[in-house]
């Protein structure tokens, strides 16, 4: 009996505070008809909001996966100083408000700022795509570390000394041994990745200016709808936005190998 | 020939690990590294390796100075206590691992590996991955996997500490075999005398980073150098500054000159072998250990009184060893 009941809060929990506000999503992108939601997708301004999501993504999200996995290394293997730090820097990201680290590439590129001076040697940062590509890294920066770094842990060094014993050089080490074991792990993080890149609000805000068919990205865009009062162009946009985060998550499970 | 170590130390953070050791292992020799946990048994092994760079001294291969040689060009074959499996990889590729890295033919892979799983008994599971394997089959599948590559030199650091008792026997025993045929100079490090004494022809006895002892497991046993040899290569009672191995405590029902009187406090039958606790008229405990036959003649009980003697003490002075005093029944 107790046990129904444990089953049913969760269940009742995860859809009060997930399914249900999701499904509404979905429910009214459609309420002025299919036609209407394509309509309010496919307009310019839509489409390159969309293409300037995906693109930012395509740009932080390998960079992340390379010095998420390097870093994970360096704190799990890694014998120097200040590696207690560097593994609370590691988590910054997630304690820190998105719309603070705008902020910050604010005061670091922006007028007066130390590599303010970039913008005058023609290197366009704020309200530019690589003010945008910072402010994604750096919120997306921790999930492959935080999945990695266990992983890593928890196989130990021993199959990497064999594979040292039997003649195998630093990179064949990583490459045969190590970056197998940990691909689930890395593949799991590349899904969190995209899905806090693609969905970044507060800290592309910030450095963005959000100008319409320019530096508007797609949660940016929903936004702008919403706030013109296109509520259906909205959800519509959030549908698509929605449905690029299941496509990850799904393609990676398909990708991923089976565990033996 | 063989494998030189040359006055290493080494330190981990202020702890010694290694403290000047100086040791020899002769060319297709099976040599054991004896000692309790933190004697820095693994750490030489280790060092042995290039998977430890020592902080002095030099290893010598074959006469050839490798101390600075990173562990993959040193070819040697190295088993450890877990294992140490490529879970991602089949059996087949766990042992091919080497001959791949070597880039050498396909077709020789094949035959060389398949030559490797019958000589460790796996014919038939190289497809199969190592959580689908026994402990004992995953250990063979290490050995395999280290002979491939054809190491000058075999490590074993303490291969068989995390199986059951019984495989563990039955590997020695087949480890034992395997040397005979491959006649690789081979290192295992144990904690466990009697595996070293069973295994190896040469034991070197450590502690706290220093080698106490080295020679055949009969010398050690019969001639040990001091008292940490005598009491690690077997049981042992101390009398005052005399150490008596339990078989040489005799049990006599009557007393008979230098007899003590003492009392049966615990009988163990272990087949063949009796052990016998007792506590001698002066309160010191001695443990004897009799055969089956002597112990039915004596009809031992708890409680009952006995007279014993040592038939043969050892006496260490200074650290020296005086010859034993083998003394006439």
């Amino acid at each position: 009996m107790s046990r129904y009941l444990l089953r049913f809060s969760v269940l009742g929990y995860l859809a009060l505070v997930l399914l249900v506000p999701v499904g509404f999503v979905f429910y009214r992108a459609f309420d002025q008809g299919a036609a209407h939601a394509w309509h309010a997708v496919t307009t310019p301004e839509a489409l390159h909001a969309l293409w300037l999501t995906l693109l930012i993504a395509a740009i932080a999200v390998p960079v992340n996966t390379i010095v998420g996995v390097i870093l994970a290394l360096a704190l799990v293997r890694g014998r120097f100083a200040g590696r207690g730090l560097l593994n609370a820097v590691v988590d910054l990201p997630l304690a820190i408000s998105p719309v603070i680290v705008g902020l910050g590439l604010v005061l670091l590129y922006g007028r007066g700022g130390w590599l303010g001076g970039l913008a005058d040697d023609g290197v366009k940062i704020l309200f530019a795509l690589p003010g945008m590509v910072l402010a994604t890294m750096f919120v997306s920066m921790p999930f492959v570390v935080r999945e990695v770094v266990p992983v890593l842990r928890e196989i130990g060094t021993e199959q990497e000394q064999a594979a040292e014993t039997l003649g195998a050089a630093p990179f064949q080490v990583f490459r045969r041994i190590t970056f197998p074991a940990i691909r689930g792990a890395v593949a799991y993080g590349v899904v969190l990745t995209t899905a806090r890149a693609i969905g970044e609000f507060g800290a592309v805000s910030a450095v963005s200016g959000n100008v319409e068919g320019q530096t508007q990205t797609l949660p940016l865009y929903v936004k702008a709808q919403f706030d013109g009062f296109d509520t259906s162009g909205a959800y519509a946009a959030s549908v698509v936005l929605a449905l690029i985060a299941i496509a990850v998550v799904v393609s990676l499970r398909i990708l991923q190998p089976k565990e033996h | 020939m063989g494998i030189s170590v040359v006055e290493v130390g080494k330190r981990f953070n202020g702890f010694t690990a290694l403290d000047q050791v100086s040791l020899a292992i002769p060319e297709g020799s099976l040599t054991a590294l004896l000692g309790p946990s933190g004697s820095g048994k693994s750490t030489l092994l280790r060092v042995i390796a290039g998977l430890e760079q020592p902080d002095t001294g030099q290893v010598l291969l074959n006469d050839e100075d490798v101390t600075a040689m990173p562990a993959r060009e040193r070819g040697v074959g190295m088993v450890f206590q877990h294992y140490a499996a490529f879970k991602h990889m089949t059996v087949y590729d766990n042992v091919a691992f080497g001959l791949s890295i070597r880039r050498r033919p396909k077709a020789e892979i094949r035959k060389r590996v398949h030559e490797l799983l019958g000589l460790v008994q796996l014919e038939g599971l190289a497809q199969r991955y190592p959580t689908q394997l026994s402990g004992g089959q995953r250990q063979r599948m290490a050995l395999a996997r280290a002979l491939a590559v054809e190491p000058t030199v075999l490590l074993l650091d303490e291969p068989f500490g995390a199986l059951d008792a019984r495989v563990r026997t039955e590997l020695r025993a087949w480890l034992r075999r395997l040397h005979d045929e491959v006649h690789v100079t081979t290192i295992i490090v144990t904690h466990d005398q009697e595996e070293a004494m069973e295994v190896a022809g040469q034991i070197a006895v450590l502690n706290d980073g220093r080698i106490e002892q080295v020679g055949s497991p009969r010398e050690l046993y019969e001639q040990p150098a001091n008292e940490f040899v005598m009491s690690f290569v077997g049981p042992v009672n101390r009398l005052g500054d005399t150490f008596v191995r339990p078989h040489d405590v005799e049990v006599l029902p009557e007393p008979d000159g230098e007899t003590q009187e003492a009392m049966v406090e615990r009988v163990v039958h272990l087949g063949f072998e009796v052990r016998v606790e007792l506590v001698r008229d002066d309160g010191q405990h001695l443990l004897a250990q009799l055969t089956q036959e002597q112990a039915e003649l004596l009809e031992l009980e708890r409680g009952q009184i006995v007279y014993v003697r040592p038939s043969r003490e050892t006496v260490f002075s200074g650290g020296a060893r005086r010859p034993d005093r083998p003394r006439s029944g």
